[in-house]
């Protein structure tokens, strides 16, 4: 098994690597910094435009490939990402955003997949009874509707019933806000901030994790092995509880590993509506503000969630799965 | 013979239209078809006529739906956009859906280093986060001059590029299982060449995997178009699709409501409609696996 996980590790590094070197050759040729300085007014020398791009390695005039030998070497060299075309470190500024987004996804993720496994083994086990076809179709109309879409919905409910209460239980800017000196304030200001992403990320998780656990469930409860805890004289119940549902949250955890890497990304809306400074708004923006170095790292940083997403799902099938495990001989991928 | 060949088509057809979601959905997606097609029709202004009467109006008997800050017939636009959406969608669909055959059946079959080489692409492709490169390549065109007309094409290239290995992947594993069979290895000692037999007896064996895939690809890149446009790297003005309209309105909701309302659920509809469809054609193509979630 561990060899098995070594050789995948090592084909998912070179392909990290070789993504974020594609990455960076269309960020070059697409991204155009010199246009950022040839806008302000009033106009800036051109020498000093081109002093400045070349001081920060983002000068279309050097050649394609000094401006790589810079860029990867100061990386290997340095782990330094290269700054962006106003100043700053593209590095630090990734390692403050990251924990933003941690803190926005964290809880909507959990609380989506959970409610989205319980939904899906409730509607298996009632399956295309009233409450399955109620659940399957919110289900559908969940993956319908756009993600920044639901959030917006959800901002202008809540600016309604904070109107109408009088109130600022709502919060939608920022993480934080003012708040009070007693203690917990703080945390129940923070709490505040996160309930309408949190409800948007959980309604999205739910609808998407409840589709799969349902699909995965239905498998399990026609096994045999379930039968045969029937037939062991374990009530329906027991039988679902202790076998079937076990056995289902196996996929269902390795779609979660995957989905918790796309969130950094996928995540943008969230942070761009709720105003959360975390790496989705970064990649925007970094899009829009020609950032070359900040889009690559950006890249690189989607890319190094995937693999960890993939690479976890491989462990947790081999770790979960009792019959891959005895099998971890034979096994070859 | 003939009755034999029809009746699994029939079969198909009954189960489909068992499931009422579906049905109803199919329903809705030839209903929208028909309004984009005739829209030109159906709205007294043209999608890019400006009405200097009415900035930012509401809706009204004269402008059903509104109109934008510039003037512009919000009905006129929904159908446009509708159009637009509709076609990159399609489009995007088949495209994707015929190289995600292609390459996957093709690898399967073959085996060897074109196995692997495409294996390996498919993986670096899924590694990249596509978002992020078809904004960085979407923000350029955009800002050039030569954006508009031909900047919708160049997102369906890019939207196609980046989706098809998923299905691709599937593809491979079916054929895999399909090469198996026995009239696959009769056709190879009747001297049929690998191309021919891929196109006429792999393909069509696993049709029902691409029918569904195309139509739920269709759903996907409305979607994609649309959150890519969200953030300004969709299609362009004064084009428009569902997604720029709704990308536009959503800044504007708590104001002016009629900007979002329209599209939004034009778009709601349209795309709950193409995955009920999906979900619809799996189960009657497949009734064994109780599925309606493509993972």
């Amino acid at each position: 098994m561990g060899a098995y996980l070594l050789k995948r590790f090592l084909n998912y590094a070179i392909l990290l690597v070789v993504a974020t070197n594609l990455s960076w050759l269309l960020a070059v040729t697409q991204l155009n910094p010199r246009s950022l300085y040839e806008i302000s007014n009033p106009p800036i020398d051109p020498i000093s435009i081109e002093n400045n791009l070349r001081s920060r390695n983002l000068s279309d005039q050097v050649p394609l490939s000094e401006r790589w030998f810079t860029w990867s070497s100061s990386i290997i060299l340095d782990w330094n990402w290269g700054q962006s075309p106003r100043g700053g470190n593209v590095g630090e500024e990734i390692d403050r955003r990251i924990w933003v987004s941690v803190r926005l996804i964290t809880l909507g993720s959990l609380l989506g997949a959970g409610l989205g496994v319980l939904i899906g083994t409730w509607s298996a086990r009632r399956q295309y009874g009233l409450s399955d076809r109620t659940f399957t179709f919110l289900a559908l109309l969940g993956l319908s509707i756009p993600s920044f879409v639901i959030a917006n919905l959800l901002q202008v409910a809540a600016t309604h019933i904070n109107d109408i209460t009088g109130t600022r239980f709502f919060e939608f800017v920022g993480e934080t806000g003012a708040h009070g000196t007693w203690l917990g304030a703080q945390w129940l200001d923070r709490l505040q901030h996160l309930l309408l992403p949190t409800i948007a990320l959980t309604i999205l998780g739910a609808a998407f994790f409840s589709r799969i656990q349902r699909n995965v469930m239905l498998d399990s409860l026609h096994a045999g092995f379930v039968r045969t805890a029937r037939a062991k004289g374990l009530t329906r119940s027991q039988a679902i509880n202790r076998h079937a549902l076990r056995v289902s949250l196996i996929p269902t955890s390795t779609y979660f590993a995957f989905s918790i890497a796309t969130l950094f990304v996928g995540a943008a809306f969230m942070e761009i509506i709720f105003s959360f400074h975390g790496m989705g708004e970064y990649a925007v923006q970094t899009i829009q503000g020609h950032d070359v170095h900040g889009a690559v790292a950006t890249a690189a940083f989607g890319g190094l969630c995937v693999l960890t997403g993939a690479l976890l799902a491989d462990f947790m099938v081999a770790w979960l799965d009792p019959r891959v495990r005895s099998a971890s001989t034979s096994h070859s991928g | 013979m003939v009755e034999t060949q029809t009746k699994p088509k029939r079969l198909l057809l009954a189960r489909f239209l068992r499931n009422k979601t579906a049905v109803v959905g199919l329903i809705i997606i030839v209903t929208l078809i028909v309004i984009a097609l005739i829209g030109p029709w159906l709205s007294p202004f043209a999608y890019n006529d400006v009405d200097r009467q009415a900035y930012l109006k509401p809706p009204s008997w004269q402008h059903p739906m509104g109109t934008t800050q510039s003037g512009r017939d919000m009905w006129a636009l929904t159908l446009h956009g509708l159009r637009k959406s509709l076609v990159i969608g399609l489009v995007v669909a088949i495209l994707s859906t015929s190289i995600a055959a292609i390459v996957g059946a093709f690898a399967a079959y073959y085996g060897g280093w074109f196995e692997r080489f495409s294996l390996w692409i498919i993986d670096l492709l899924l590694v990249i986060p596509s978002f992020l490169l078809i904004a960085l390549v979407a923000s350029n065109s955009a800002g050039s001059a030569s954006g508009g007309a031909s900047s919708w094409w160049l997102l369906v290239l890019l939207l196609t590029l980046f989706g098809w290995m998923l299905s691709a992947r599937v593809v491979r594993s079916l054929t895999l299982s399909v090469k198996q069979n026995e009239y696959i290895t009769a056709a190879r000692y009747m001297g049929l060449s690998g191309p021919k037999i891929i196109v006429r007896h792999i393909l069509p064996n696993i049709a029902s995997l691409l029918i569904i895939d195309a139509t739920l690809n269709v759903s996907g890149a409305i979607l994609a178009e649309t959150s890519l446009a969200y953030f300004g790297f969709g299609v362009q003005p004064p084009d428009t699709s569902l997604g720029t309209l709704l990308g536009d309105g959503a800044r504007q909701l708590s104001s002016f409501p009629w900007l979002f309302a329209g599209p939004a659920t034009i778009i709601v509809l349209l795309i709950l409609s193409v995955n009920a469809v999906g979900d619809g054609l799996r189960d009657a193509f497949d009734p064994g696996s109780k599925a309606s979630g493509k993972g």
